[in-house]
């Protein structure tokens, strides 16, 4: 028995150099790897790039952006959509799986939400390209001209809150974590560096001091924010339907459009976490603690939402192509066979079918599988958003029907990709890895409370059965 | 009346009488009296209460309330699509090309035929714009114009998401410079645009008062578009000619379009009665 027991307490020895859970949690946070600067410079020129690129938008109009009458919405709003819904793995990752008391969640559960804690403010930016006046943005936030009933304003309300949440949901496992980081440089020479990380800590740890009655009552905490972050996570995708729904638009006018937009959200989200967790185990060495079978176990999560989203995708357009009122069937005649048919299949195969089929067979379902599945799945999904907020908004309203072939041939708009949205689009995907190295570099990559805890119980448990 | 348009729906009986019965001041008075003389069916009960509903709203004669409520009329029997309404508008809002307060659809009949369809903003009794905007630029005024505080407008384009007839269009690059205006830069004469803010027809709101008729109006060669008032029933034509709203409309079956989205137009159309007019040279 005893031999079991040795690697856990040997991952609570503290001292530098060793490859315990501690040291390895930390060596992020303490060490600068060779790779660090000059990757942060090239990701920075990247994000550079993309606000010199919004500059010009700025000064020249959103027509540079490829926007015009017959397409008024396109790549930002899918951006938005999509970029805010990458940000959901964090909350399933860590708040579902924590309530459901999957162990095996905890040395993710930090990367998962510092992948939510990032991803969700760069999707709000895109709010900014999206609007007109940039200048008068200050309208949504401050009530002067507020009106209620409109649903970009929930949007914009869900989307905060859900932010705020989000704030609070990665800085509450923090607390403990950031105690045990202030006895580990009580350890090292102090440098200017981990001063500046000490005081941190300092704040954030407050006046915790680990006390099994304070470890309670935070874990109490932190179960209350779990489940209420799940509903507000709902909450955000679906308002951030509405906007499109309450249109009288084929294609928009769905009822569908909110369950539809929360399921591609959990999709695209786990589907992120798998590519972050996968980077950051590559780049910070955390083999030990991160295994192949975290990457299965994800991937069995992600295709679950991706079924639930194929089956949904094929409702959707199978009732509005079969009940065949003038707009719907015209709107999935484009999508299935016309114009927007190759994004189309390229989602279907590329983000529906392709991750099952690599996840069904034992041989592809390996770590490089789950990983390349995850790729799949979060391209093609920002792919299907193009995919379903452009087609309604080039949709032409004022049709003869009887024009030759109606409106299947009619006047359809089209949305001109240009640089300046690319860039900006690039730029935000660059900002993804920036940022979480910049997080990885103040707070400790690992839940080290959260895994100490797990084991414990683990410890326990057996001494239990060998006192038994 | 059959109608070869499945865009342009007909008004059904009750619909007809209600857009009469609301339009019309004396014409609802004697109603009144013919139903409280208790002569008339059930249809009619059902006009009077859409009457007592239409009492209560401002289009009456209370002496504080607005003292007019614009509409517009649309002779499609007339159109011959020459466009002039299009570029009348153009030129004195100083708009692009491509930015039509007022756009001329061309349209095909059963026969095969086209036909022309002006299109201005149909300044809608519910407006499906209005609501939506998270600012709330776009405001309905007393006076049933629809319009837009381009101050406000932070450019979200979720009206234009809104609008089922794209009457909107947005300012995507610099707009169309514009010299000193006759009128203030208000939501009554948005003049010039403003580069990232939406922008549609307003019936040349801030001509109206003077009693000037809106450009279209006034440069239509054919005399299809009519501009007139609902309180006082009373609508003219750019050539001169003036018409009794209330009649005309029940005279020649007009319709709204696209009357299923609720959105209750201010512009009537009169339907072409399958185009017999042999407005269009190309035809033969």
């Amino acid at each position: 028995m005893t031999d079991v027991l040795d690697p856990i307490a040997e991952r609570r020895v503290a001292t530098p150099g060793d490859a315990g859970l501690r040291a390895v949690a930390m060596r992020p946070v303490l060490e600068t790897p060779g790779w660090w600067w000059p990757t942060v410079v090239v990701l920075g020129a990247v994000v550079v790039l993309g606000v010199v690129a919004w500059v010009y938008q700025v000064a020249n109009g959103l027509g540079t952006a490829g926007y015009n009458d017959g397409a008024f919405w396109a790549i930002y709003e899918a951006n938005l959509v999509a970029f805010i819904g990458v940000s959901y793995g964090g909350a399933v990752v860590s708040a579902i799986l924590r309530l459901t008391h999957a162990e095996w969640r905890a040395p993710l559960t930090r990367i998962a939400e510092a992948t939510a804690l990032v991803t969700l403010p760069i999707g709000m930016i895109f709010i900014i390209p999206h609007l007109g006046s940039p200048g008068k943005v200050w309208e949504l936030v401050w009530p002067t001209y507020w009106n209620l009933s409109s649903p970009i304003l929930w949007d914009f309300f869900a989307v905060s809150t859900y932010l705020l949440a989000t704030i609070v949901f990665f800085y509450l496992p923090l607390i403990p974590d950031a105690a045990i980081a202030l006895e580990r440089f009580d350890l090292e020479p102090t440098s200017g560096r981990l001063r500046v990380r000490q005081s941190i800590y300092r704040v954030l740890v407050g006046r915790f001091t680990g006390t099994p009655g304070e470890r309670r009552r935070l874990n109490g905490a932190i179960g209350l924010v779990a489940i209420m972050i799940i509903p507000m996570a709902v909450s955000v995708h679906s308002v951030l339907s509405f906007a499109f729904a309450s249109s009288s638009r084929a294609g928009y006018m769905e009822t569908i459009l909110p369950v539809y937009f929360v399921v591609a959200a959990l999709y695209s989200g786990v589907a992120l976490v798998v590519l972050s967790v996968a980077a950051s185990r590559r780049l910070f060495h955390l083999e030990a603690f991160i295994t192949p079978r975290h990457f299965v176990r994800l991937g069995f999560l992600m295709i679950a939402f991706g079924a639930a989203y194929l089956y949904l995708t094929f409702t959707e357009y199978l009732i509005d192509g079969y009940s065949g009122t003038t707009g719907a069937s015209a709107w999935v005649y484009q999508i299935v066979a016309g114009r927007y048919a190759i994004p189309f299949w390229l989602y279907f195969f590329a983000g529906g079918v392709l991750p099952l089929v690599i996840m069904a067979f034992r041989r592809l379902r390996t770590t490089t599988g789950v990983v390349v599945a995850s790729t799949l799945v979060v391209l093609s999904l920002w792919i299907k958003r193009l995919v379903i907020v452009i087609p309604p908004a080039t949709e032409p309203l004022v049709n003869s029907p009887l024009k030759s072939a109606g409106v299947l041939a009619g006047n359809w708009g089209t949305y001109h990709f240009t640089w300046v949205p690319i860039s900006i689009t690039v730029a935000a995907t660059a900002a993804i890895p920036l940022l979480l190295l910049v997080v990885f570099r103040f707070f400790p990559i690992l839940s080290m409370a959260e895994i100490e805890e797990i084991d414990d119980a683990h410890e326990r448990a057996n001494v239990g059965e060998v006192g038994a | 009346m059959t109608t070869k348009h499945d865009d342009v729906t007909p008004l059904d009986e009750g619909e007809r009488d209600d857009l009469t019965v609301a339009a019309v001041t004396i014409g609802r008075r004697g109603l009144l009296r013919a139903a409280a003389l208790g002569g008339i069916g059930l249809g009619v009960l059902g006009a009077l209460t859409e009457t007592v509903a239409a009492a209560s709203q401002p289009a009456t004669t209370t002496p504080t309330g607005p003292t007019k409520q614009w509409c517009m009329i649309i002779d499609l029997r007339l159109c011959n699509g020459c466009r002039l309404c299009t570029t009348a508008c153009q030129t004195a809002h100083y708009l692009h090309e491509d930015q039509t307060w007022m756009n001329v659809y061309t349209m095909q009949n059963a026969a095969g035929e086209d036909y022309y369809m002006p299109r201005p903003c149909m300044m809608c009794e519910d407006p499906a714009c209005v609501p939506v905007c998270p600012v709330g630029a776009n405001f309905r005024t007393d006076e049933g114009l629809v319009l837009v505080d381009q101050n406000k407008c932070i450019g979200t384009r979720i009206c234009m998401n809104a609008c089922p007839y794209d009457a909107r269009y947005f300012n995507w690059t610099q707009p169309v410079p514009a010299p000193r205006q006759p009128f203030k830069q208000e939501p009554e004469w948005p003049v010039p645009q403003v580069i990232g803010t939406v922008g549609k027809c307003v019936n040349c709101a801030a001509m109206l008062p003077s009693g000037q008729l809106p450009e279209c109006v006034t440069n239509c060669p054919m005399g299809v578009l009519y501009f007139g008032d609902l309180t006082s029933d009373v609508a003219v034509n750019g050539m001169g000619a003036t018409i009794k709203i209330s009649t005309y409309l029940a005279e020649n079956d007009a319709v709204v379009f696209k009357e299923e989205y609720g959105t209750h137009p201010r512009v009537y159309y009169i339907p072409g009665h399958g185009q017999d007019l042999n407005n269009n040279p190309s035809a033969s």
